[in-house]
């Protein structure tokens, strides 16, 4: 089984089903010749012609809302904003059409489309590069919001994501795009959507993150280790709808919970899993929920943006706080 | 310095104020059976609105957007396309939905507040009216790529208002329809006015039809009041479409003679004489004065139309009246395909409140 990189696990699952479904089509800037700024779309327009995979021309909002009318009439489009910080001219189609296309027609049409886009920061982009706007797509009903955590999960979910018969928001951590490898074998197995992945047993502390953040916390949790502390670490990985049993279940053993995320803090995903713990976890809390998060600050220029991320000894001073409460 | 492109912004008419011809008319309305459909669509749709703006004052209706004297553009547009093809319309289309087959009950669903009304037995790929202006254009160029990447021959057909032309994504759609060269028509109801901002502050523009200059594609300006010109106009585009000949967009001139919407009132920004001297130019009133002329219409038809029509109305009005409101759960059906389980508490907990509503009612 090949050991690949996460942008390649995205290639491999979009070669997937363009092969497998002749409705799926790609379309976005810079993917086709140049495959994609990322190299994510790489050799994809040879291997399946102009016809799959479209270069569009540089228009964020003409691009969601070409894979709005594409989905409604049929296709399955999977349309690549080039960076998140690009997003906020799609959010009008994302918002006002593809999450309500099925609702406000009853059924009648629908809009099975992906919408991929590289996010977060940790790269040393230029401004604009680096933003991790998840929670202003999970506030939309009728929009999924996902983001892997591993190149074996960027295939599997993203199998999941073309699939579905819902509009799927897909970002994509660049900072993990091609920091490890992971043995991927190419089965067209769809990881289930919906659903939050236990990365990692524990007893005494539930971490709880998604996308490149999942790195950071998994070596915290591998560090609480040698202090005899046994963590949890929650993949949330489908935001919107959130598998909240699953977090409750594990705080409801562990009593103690630490949210980490790479967005600012205020108004963050994070609240809403907190929120859900207050609401129907409270009494099993042995200690303050903690969020380790980005500030709230605009997002740093390079030099200090790994001084605005959760790192390893936020999260781990987060947990000992945790650890300590009595 | 040389001229290294230069353009022309072309007009079609074929009647004139008084009903009268300007030009040799187009093949299709030397067959006088053919206007009289136009016309006896047109005056449906003209007593579809005036009622439905009557539902609305007497709070059995919400909100409402007239499309009074602006009825030969969608009876025009829409008579040129075939069934296979796909609408894209705004808000203001009423007259381009009926002849598609959309019922007057779904249009008085959907102006009612309740989502069935977008669910059209008819024309089942056509898309429902589109309130965020000018996000349509997009969406009609995504179904016009669907429908040339599966060799289909088929065109779809969006409606905008002037107002759209000012906004970003009017352009992107157009520009991405160019590039790819899609069957896609674009017609412009240039009503003149978008709520309160006339033309002439909404853009510098000479004209809205030589937008599509910049876009790379055909663009010519009609006479909106002249249903022979919206048609003929629509109907040379589309099919130019549908032979791969790519996209048009359509400046059709008319104006709006009532208000934005029933929640405006237009006398606050413009002048009744201006509104009256419109008024004069309205294509309905124009094709019965040449039609009669032609001698294919006379007082007695109008009286036997109107009867029909009025008959037609109030009976969709009845039927739309007695549809009884969508039960709660409905919020929740068709949000996603299959209602996710961190949803289902939500739901539960809508249908014990609405419960409880209905106790204490």
């Amino acid at each position: 089984m090949a050991e690949i990189t996460l942008v390649e696990a995205v290639n491999l699952a979009l070669a997937h089903e363009l092969a497998r479904d002749p409705s799926v089509v790609l379309l976005g800037e810079d993917i086709g010749a140049n495959g994609g700024v990322f190299r994510a779309t790489l050799g994809l327009k040879d291997r399946f012609g102009a016809g799959r995979v479209l270069d569009t021309p540089l228009a964020e909002a003409a691009i969601a809302g070409l894979a709005v009318g594409m989905a409604a009439e049929g296709l399955k489009p999977v349309a690549e904003i080039q960076f998140t910080g690009f997003i906020y001219p799609a959010l009008d189609q994302l918002i006002n059409h593809a999450s309500r296309m099925r609702h406000r027609t009853r059924g009648r049409l629908t809009c099975p489309m992906v919408l991929r886009s590289p996010c977060g920061a940790g790269i040393h982009a230029p401004e604009h590069h680096s933003e991790s706007p998840e929670a202003l797509i999970a506030h939309v009903p009728g929009l999924r919001m996902v983001i892997p955590s591993s190149p074996a999960r960027a295939y599997g979910l993203l199998l999941a994501a073309i699939r579905d018969p819902d509009p799927v928001v897909f970002f994509e951590p660049t900072r993990l795009y091609r920091l490890f490898r992971q043995a991927v074998e190419d089965d067209g197995v769809a990881l289930p959507l919906d659903a939050c992945f236990v990365l990692r047993g524990g007893t005494d502390l539930t971490l709880v993150s998604w996308g490149a953040a999942i790195h950071e916390t998994l070596a915290a949790a591998g560090a609480l280790e040698d202090e005899g502390v046994s963590a949890e670490v929650i993949d949330v990985a489908t935001l919107k709808p959130l598998d909240m049993a699953t977090i409750l279940e594990s705080v409801g053993r562990t009593g103690r919970c630490v949210v980490v995320h790479e967005a600012a803090r205020s108004a963050g995903f994070g609240a809403e899993i907190a929120a859900g713990i207050a609401e129907s976890g409270l009494f099993s809390l042995l200690a303050p929920l903690e969020r380790v998060t980005g500030y709230d600050v605009v997002l740093p220029y390079s030099r200090l943006e790994m001084q605005y991320l959760p790192g390893v000894a936020r999260i781990l001073a987060a947990a000992r706080r945790a650890m300590k409460f009595q | 310095m040389n001229v290294v492109a230069s353009f022309q912004v072309e007009r079609l008419e074929f009647l004139g104020a008084e009903g009268e011809l300007l030009a040799p008319l187009p093949d299709f309305a030397r067959d006088p059976e053919k206007l009289v459909a136009l016309y006896r669509a047109m005056t449906l749709t003209r007593l579809f609105d005036a009622r439905a703006v009557a539902l609305q004052r007497t709070g059995q209706l919400g909100t409402f957007a007239s499309s009074l004297g602006q009825e030969a553009v969608g009876t025009g547009v829409a008579s040129a396309m075939r069934e296979e093809d796909v609408l894209v319309p705004y808000y203001r289309d009423h007259g381009a939905l009926l002849w598609r087959g959309v019922t007057m009950v779904e249009s008085l669903l959907y102006w009612g507040g309740d989502e069935r009304g977008c669910d059209y037995a008819g024309p089942r790929r056509d898309f429902p009216a589109c309130v965020p202006i000018a996000t349509q254009v997009t969406h009609a160029a995504g179904v016009a790529c669907a429908m040339k990447l599966r060799g289909e021959p088929r065109v779809a057909v969006c409606m905008v208002g002037d107002g759209t032309t000012s906004k970003g994504d009017f352009y992107e759609g157009l520009n991405v329809a160019g590039v790819w060269h899609l069957p896609m028509v674009v017609v412009i109801n240039n009503n003149r006015w978008a709520i309160s901002v006339p033309l002439h502050a909404q853009t510098a523009a000479a004209t809205l039809a030589q937008k599509a200059i910049a876009a790379g594609i055909e663009g010519l300006q009609v006479d909106g009041n002249d249903v022979i010109a919206v048609h003929e106009a629509a109907r040379r585009a589309i099919e130019r479409a549908r032979a791969g000949g790519g996209p048009t967009l359509v400046e059709a001139l008319t104006y709006r003679l009532g208000d934005h919407t029933t929640a405006d009132d237009a006398t606050r920004y413009r002048s009744a004489g201006e509104v009256e001297r419109a008024r004069r130019l309205e294509p309905r009133a124009r094709l019965a004065r040449y039609l009669e002329r032609a001698g294919a219409w006379s007082g007695a038809a109008e009286e036997r139309l109107r009867n029909e029509c009025t008959e037609r109305v109030e009976q969709a009005v009845r039927e739309y009246l007695a549809v009884p409101p969508p039960a709660p759960a409905a919020m929740f059906e068709h949000l996603y395909a299959e209602l996710p389980a961190a949803l289902r508490p939500q739901r539960e907990a809508a249908l014990r409140a609405a419960g409880g509503e209905r106790e204490r009612g």
